[in-house]
């Protein structure tokens, strides 16, 4: 069908005797939204920095667009446009919103001489745009620390937007949101995936989100992979519903 | 009004200042210099310390290896180093106008590039480390090179170098040691402001604020640590070849790599001033090095408890800095200047998502 423009196979990591992912394989479709769910604790966000290079797997082979990345670091993984949002938020927080954006641009074809240049009206223009995009452009002189929980989330994403990559890892981008800018930021989930042709690859607590936002979804209960399917099998597997009410 | 911006305001003062002060205070202008080279310890300081966040306690490494290299160039172009250091006690060497100056330009220039690449190779190393790991990491470059000096014959060892004689009267000497150091210090700023203007500061920044970010983001970090600790070195590396041959003489302990004087100063100096400002490192070098003077006239015998109160209180009590707390009292002085220039633009923002809904 679509080719796969991530590939996971037997992933294995441990932390001591804590066996965290045990052969793990999944591949996630280009230009698609898939859904990474689990119980707490069943190594969704190990097999997330696994992914991104922020550790080394044990053993198993992470192909991205069909090249092996499990022994790159995090900074060439993120260049060659696989990205990822953290968990607890992460940006510059001293900093404000417009040089959050501006210095999230894309560093892939960055050379020594890069570093030194001054921001071109191109890329404000770009910044000012996805910060309207996600509803922050009124704040983008405001020191993006003093900015709301939701709002820092949002200007996250516009951070990860402005890097242009080709797949976006997203941890729990909910987690936190007042519920109902949660539609909003649902929309704007799908508007990337669809206007900017971002492939998404989300972890997901709340199940109302993820089984309408995702077209495939991926359920990993004690470290190894439960069950994948559309969001409807997934919510009729037992396996899944035994793993999240604890029937082990 | 409008001839002169606010940004350029400062620097013209300071240029008015730097070009009459000798002349006005003609009986301080050794002290004035020296305030030169605490305004380019404290600005050099900054660049890790406050824009990056990176709390180096090495810097004076850079300081004392541009005057080393500076002085064996110096002396290794017209005589053999090892002659010179073990006979310069006993023989008078003299060097003519055209050997020393030379000798000194090219020595600078030597010392300039040599501590740039002694930041990008020490950089591999200590760049692994974070936070205090840094700190003292880079400590133990600036002791290590200190006690390396202090041991080798070659270059006088721990009782030192005399440098080359100024070719002048001692009034042409202070004269012209004072401008080179005022120039090191006014070029300095012009150049960070300049470079905080770029890609450069914003990344910096970034480093400052989350450097694990930073990397998820695919920024080059090491690259940009490296070359942040590179160009300190560098006007590290030229200040120490200049002092150098404005003191006259050399050695390692106390005057190349004073680890417990200015070494430390640097750090005060940007704490009182305000660390991650352009200015903030300025002011805190005057105040700084105004009350140091002050205390070594009046309370001779007092000046290092003085001092060490001074400290104290700046890192206890008040480590947001002069510029920082008028940041946080008046904001509105500090307020976004591009705000104005882009408000004709704001219409991007119209109709495609006007608010977040529930933001508050």
């Amino acid at each position: 069908m679509t080719d796969a423009v991530i590939k996971l196979e037997n992933v294995t990591k441990s932390y001591g005797g804590v066996i965290a992912n045990h052969a793990v394989s999944l591949t996630v479709p280009r230009g698609g939204i898939t859904g990474l769910i689990g119980p707490n604790g069943s190594g969704k966000t190990t097999l997330f920095n696994s992914i991104v290079g922020y550790h080394p797997i044990d053993s198993g082979s992470i192909r991205f667009e069909g090249r092996e990345i499990s022994q790159l670091r995090v900074q060439e993984i993120a260049r060659l446009g696989l990205l990822r949002t953290f968990q607890t938020t992460r940006i510059y927080g001293k900093m404000n919103c417009m040089q959050n954006m501006l210095i999230s641009a894309p560093h892939r074809k960055a050379g020594l001489r890069d570093m030194f240049a001054r921001e071109d009206g191109e890329a404000a223009e770009k910044a000012e745009h996805l910060l309207a995009f996600v509803g922050l452009h009124e704040k983008r002189f405001v020191r993006s620390g003093s900015l709301s929980f939701g709002q820092q989330k949002l200007l996250e994403f516009a951070m990860a937007l402005m890097n242009e990559p080709t797949v976006l890892l997203l941890d729990e981008p909910t987690a936190g949101i007042n519920p109902t800018l949660i539609n909003g930021l649902l929309d704007r989930l799908k508007r990337a995936n669809t206007e900017f042709g971002i492939t998404l690859f989300i972890i997901e607590h709340n199940m109302r989100v993820i089984m309408n936002t995702a077209s495939k979804i991926y359920c990993m209960a004690h470290g190894e992979m439960l069950a994948e399917g559309e969001p409807g099998e997934i919510q009729r597997d037992q396996r899944v519903i035994d793993a999240y009410l604890g029937a082990h | 009004m409008n001839f002169v911006s606010r940004q350029t305001l400062p620097f013209l003062l300071i240029l008015a200042a730097g070009l009459v002060a000798p002349f006005l205070l003609p009986a301080y202008s050794n002290e004035i210099a020296v305030l030169w080279l605490m305004i380019v310890f404290a600005s050099t300081w900054d660049i890790l310390g406050g824009q990056m966040g990176y709390n180096s306690l090495g810097n004076i490494f850079f300081f004392g290896a541009g005057m080393y290299v500076c002085a064996i160039v110096q002396i290794g172009l017209y005589y053999d180093v090892g002659m010179y250091t073990s006979g310069a006690r006993t023989t008078h060497i003299v060097f003519s106008t055209a050997q020393y100056f030379t000798g000194f330009a090219l020595g600078t220039v030597a010392a300039g590039i040599a501590c740039a690449i002694l930041a990008l190779a020490a950089g591999l190393i200590v760049f692994g480390l974070r936070g205090p790991y840094f700190a003292i990491g880079t400590l133990g470059l600036a002791i290590a090179a200190a006690e390396l000096v202090a041991s080798w014959e070659w270059v006088g060892a721990a009782s030192g170098i005399s440098m080359p004689v100024f070719p002048g009267g001692p009034d042409t000497q202070k004269i012209f040691f004072y401008f080179l150091l005022f120039a090191l210090a006014f070029v300095l700023l012009v150049f960070l402001r300049w470079l905080y203007s770029t890609n450069f500061g914003l990344a910096l920044n970034a480093i400052r604020d989350d450097e694990e970010k930073a990397e998820a983001m695919g920024l080059h970090t090491r690259r940009y640590k490296r070359t942040a600790w590179a160009i300190s070195a560098v006007f590290l590396g030229v200040a120490g070849a200049i002092f150098g041959n404005m003191t006259g003489f050399i050695e390692p302990r106390d005057i190349a790599f004073p680890t417990t004087t200015f070494n430390l100063f640097m750090v005060v100096m940007v704490l009182l001033g305000g660390k991650g400002t352009l200015w903030g490192p300025v002011i805190g070098a005057v105040i700084f090095h105004t009350i140091k003077e002050v205390t070594w006239t009046y309370f001779l015998g007092w000046q290092f408890i003085a001092l060490g109160a001074l400290i104290v209180i700046t890192i206890v009590y008040f480590q947001q800095g002069i510029v920082g707390w008028l940041f946080e009292k008046y904001p509105r002085m500090f307020a976004p200047r591009a705000a104005g220039r882009r408000e004709q633009e704001s219409e991007i923002g119209v109709g495609l998502a006007p608010h977040p809904e529930g933001a508050e």
